[in-house]
């Protein structure tokens, strides 16, 4: 992608670590507020497209510690964990279990919340990798 | 306490995270996936077991209860495809070892495998309406991806037309189950069986129902909405053509019969007739189509639609007779379709060409393999005393108690037309002398074990089908007697519940 | 407002319906999304239409204010919208991709799946890495 704009460039510099912020305080309000692993992802992903529109897709591949597929790979993996774990405690599958008590800046945690922070991993994952690979060819 | 009805979704699912997880691994891939879909035959056998033993199995995810959450209900019918679509899966998964090249792994072949696998898996489990339609989205995604993987023009031309026909559905689908949710307040199949019946205006409901007939009728390729099929089926890799035409239709035809045995039973004389018709039109069509292609793919693409016009059959005779009838022949067909399109791959890995102008002389060098071929190819004709026998026997014979005896010729006429185009490509690539040169021939040496096993597993599974045609007999008149009482699936899914 | 969304609606099918029967595969693509968004409004005005009361229980209540919009329309809508991003995302790929190895977008041209190409060095090539 060439025509790069000084002005984005800039404007992104700021605008990225405030998304990916906020695309977090999204994830963590989830469940029982507006919000939740999903939008936060798109979030994300957003901050992460408009540092390659910015830039150039390759230097979101060496931003981002590991591919996006690996980002899927674990968010699916934490989905079904989520899921399970209620099985090895004797429950249905799926079921909503909480910890006893409130983590300080959490909040209150459980599967849903780790379903939810699987979601967010991998609506990154996947619009990055459709994203990006659209992008680079 | 109930994992047995979600096993058959979440085994692939975990194998698809293993395979993705194994991503720069293709042998590890391969493996695990036959490691995948056999533990996921076995739990839909241990799931068929237990219908069988204590009646329609229902499963409540994240214990909300029935008409709020989603609900996962498995009857005999239903753990009977789950068993097949188990036993396709592992009998594909063999075939790839050899029949999917490293290139196709890499770009993600068998994470897409697991994934269309869970799809039609989810479709065969859910008693939820949306949930359905999420499920097929899921089997469809996987399938689109899969047909154009590789991209060969020939592929990429295919999956346009595939893609587009199918969206097409989706979307019918989508909006029938937007208005029903309008109209009734309610997804869930039990729940809808219950209001629908005494939900005015019946007109509206007959109207939303031809939605249905509609969407479902695209996915299963009935007449006259098939024609995406044969143009699209031939194109991708022999394993992926053998998943497709033994799953993807049936998932279709498995979501009409149980949505008209079930939801929409408000105006059968109506929908029956229609069914019938459509259903001798797609016999017709379909064998007609297969007379006329002298390529191996794309004629057993057309008997696929001529099959499913059987299908229809039985749920517009709508007895318990006909529809044991097209349970059982559900089970032959997908069996003896999967088989003779993994033996087309067979013979295009001896020979390099579809083309049955091109082959020829098989018989002298491959005889069990020959036999093979004519095992499921006399079965799909219906000669005794293979499964396609009885099959239509029991179709037929139901037919002719409903006087429908229209239909009941035209399905005998169609078996006949049906073992014309199979002893012809018996006689083309078989028996006729061979066409090309020794020298071709000789070249492309044997044929990898892992190809045989499973067309082997899939024949001898057509063959006992036949032979022990009355137990299955038996089960599919028990399937039937469940689909004919959907009090028993409303009191299976609600319980208590009014 | 029932009758803005359903002229919206209206011109959102009748816009799908007419872009599907297009020759242009790029046309047919747009007309499948306007056709996947008139669907969603159909689920959204079956949900009943309600403006400024949203559907969220507040803090310290167990149930929502009277008179609210029905959830669940919104929830299948936003799984409708996530399946269809997916689709979309793939089908232009599969358009791009169709367009760079046969040249065309036009619908009619791609026979290639029903009678023999004209030659063309990749049609029909055999699978290789099958030994």
């Amino acid at each position: 992608m060439n025509g790069r704009s000084l002005l984005l460039n800039v404007a992104v510099r700021y605008l990225m670590p405030l998304l990916l912020i906020f695309s977090v305080f999204l994830l963590l309000r989830g469940h029982n507020e507006v919000g939740g692993g999903f939008v936060g992802g798109l979030v994300a992903a957003a901050a992460f497209m408009l540092y390659a529109i910015a830039h150039s897709p390759a230097e979101v591949h060496d931003l981002l510690p590991v591919s996006p597929r690996t980002l899927f790979t674990l968010g699916l993996f934490m989905a079904l964990l989520s899921g399970l774990l209620p099985v090895f405690g004797n429950q249905p599958f799926q079921t909503g279990l909480w910890l006893p008590e409130p983590l300080p800046v959490l909040g209150k945690v459980g599967t849903p919340f780790l379903f939810d922070t699987g979601v967010y991993l991998l609506v990154i994952g996947v619009i990055l990798h459709i994203l990006l690979t659209l992008a680079e060819d | 306490m109930n994992l047995a009805v979600m096993a058959p979704i979440l085994l692939p699912l975990t194998s698809a995270i293993l395979a993705l997880a194994a991503w720069r691994a293709p042998g590890l891939q391969r493996w695990a996936a036959v490691a995948g879909t056999f533990l996921q035959f076995g739990a839909a056998l241990a799931l068929l077991n237990r219908v069988n033993q204590s009646g329609i199995q229902t499963f409540q995810v994240g214990s909300w209860p029935a008409p709020f959450g989603i609900t996962l209900a498995v009857d005999l019918f239903g753990a009977i495809m789950l068993a097949v679509s188990g036993l396709v899966g592992l009998s594909v998964a063999l075939y790839a070892l050899n029949g999917i090249d490293d290139e196709r792994v890499a770009y993600g072949f068998y994470p897409l495998f697991h994934i269309l696998l869970m799809g039609v898996n989810g479709a065969f489990a859910t008693g939820d309406l949306f949930n359905l339609y999420v499920w097929f989205e899921v089997m469809l995604m996987a399938s689109f991806v899969l047909m154009a993987l590789g991209g060969t023009r020939a592929q990429l031309e295919g999956s346009v037309k595939y893609v587009v026909l199918n969206l097409l559905a989706s979307s019918l689908f989508l909006s029938a189950t937007g208005l029903l949710y309008g109209l009734t307040g309610t997804l869930n199949l039990a729940q809808l069986a219950l209001v629908l019946p005494e939900t005015q205006p019946h007109g509206l409901t007959l109207a939303l129902s031809m939605l249905y007939l509609v969407a479902f009728g695209i996915k299963a390729a009935i007449f006259p909405l098939f024609f995406w099929l044969p143009a699209s089926y031939h194109t991708p890799p022999v394993a992926v053509t053998a998943l497709f035409s033994g799953l993807l239709t049936k998932v279709g035809a498995y979501a009409m019969l149980r949505v008209f045995t079930l939801i929409f039973r408000t105006d059968p004389i109506f929908t029956n007739t229609l069914f019938l018709v459509l259903a001798g039109l797609t016999m017709v069509t379909g064998v007609l189509g297969a007379a006329a292609q002298w390529d191996f793919r794309r004629l057993l693409s057309f008997h696929i639609i001529s099959q499913i016009g059987y299908l229809v059959m039985g749920l517009g005779l709508a007895s318990q007779a006909a529809l044991a009838g097209a349970i059982y022949f559900m089970v032959h067909v997908i069996l003896a379709k999967t088989a003779l399109f993994l033996i087309a791959g067979i013979v295009e890995r001896l020979r390099g060409s579809f083309d049955l102008h091109q082959l020829g002389g098989l018989y002298r060098s491959q005889p069990w393999l020959a036999l093979g071929f004519a095992l499921p190819a006399l079965a799909l004709a219906g000669l005794p005393p293979f499964s396609g026998f009885f099959a239509k026997l029991m179709l037929v014979r139901a037919g002719l108690e409903a006087g429908q005896y229209i239909i009941v010729f035209t399905a005998l006429g169609v078996s006949l037309l049906t073992l014309f185009s199979m002893s012809k490509v018996w006689g083309e690539v078989f028996w006729k002398p061979a066409a090309m040169e020794p020298a071709a021939v000789a070249d492309r040496g044997g044929v990898p074990v892992w190809m045989i096993l499973p067309t082997a597993l899939l024949v001898v599974g057509g063959l006992l089908l036949g032979l022990f045609a009355e137990p299955a007999i038996q089960w599919s008149h028990q399937a039937a007697f469940q689909l004919l009482h959907p009090d028993l699936y409303i009191q299976a899914v609600l319980g208590g519940l009014p | 407002m029932n009758i803005l969304i359903a002229l919206a609606t209206g011109a959102l099918f009748t816009g799908g319906l007419y872009m599907m029967m297009r020759r242009s595969l790029v046309r047919v693509l747009v007309g499948i999304l306007l056709l996947g968004n008139a669907i969603n409004l159909t689920i959204f005005a079956a949900g009943r239409l309600v403006a400024f009361t949203p559907p969220i229980i507040a803090p310290g209540q167990s149930r929502p204010p009277d008179g609210v919009a029905d959830p669940l329309t919104q929830a299948l809508i936003l799984t409708a919208i996530v399946i269809s991003f997916g689709i979309t995302a793939f089908a232009v790929a599969l358009v791009r991709q169709t367009y760079s190895q046969t040249g065309t977008d036009d619908l009619d041209l791609l026979r290639c799946t029903d009678v023999p190409c004209p030659p063309e060095p990749d049609w029909e090539e055999p699978q290789e890495g099958n030994s």
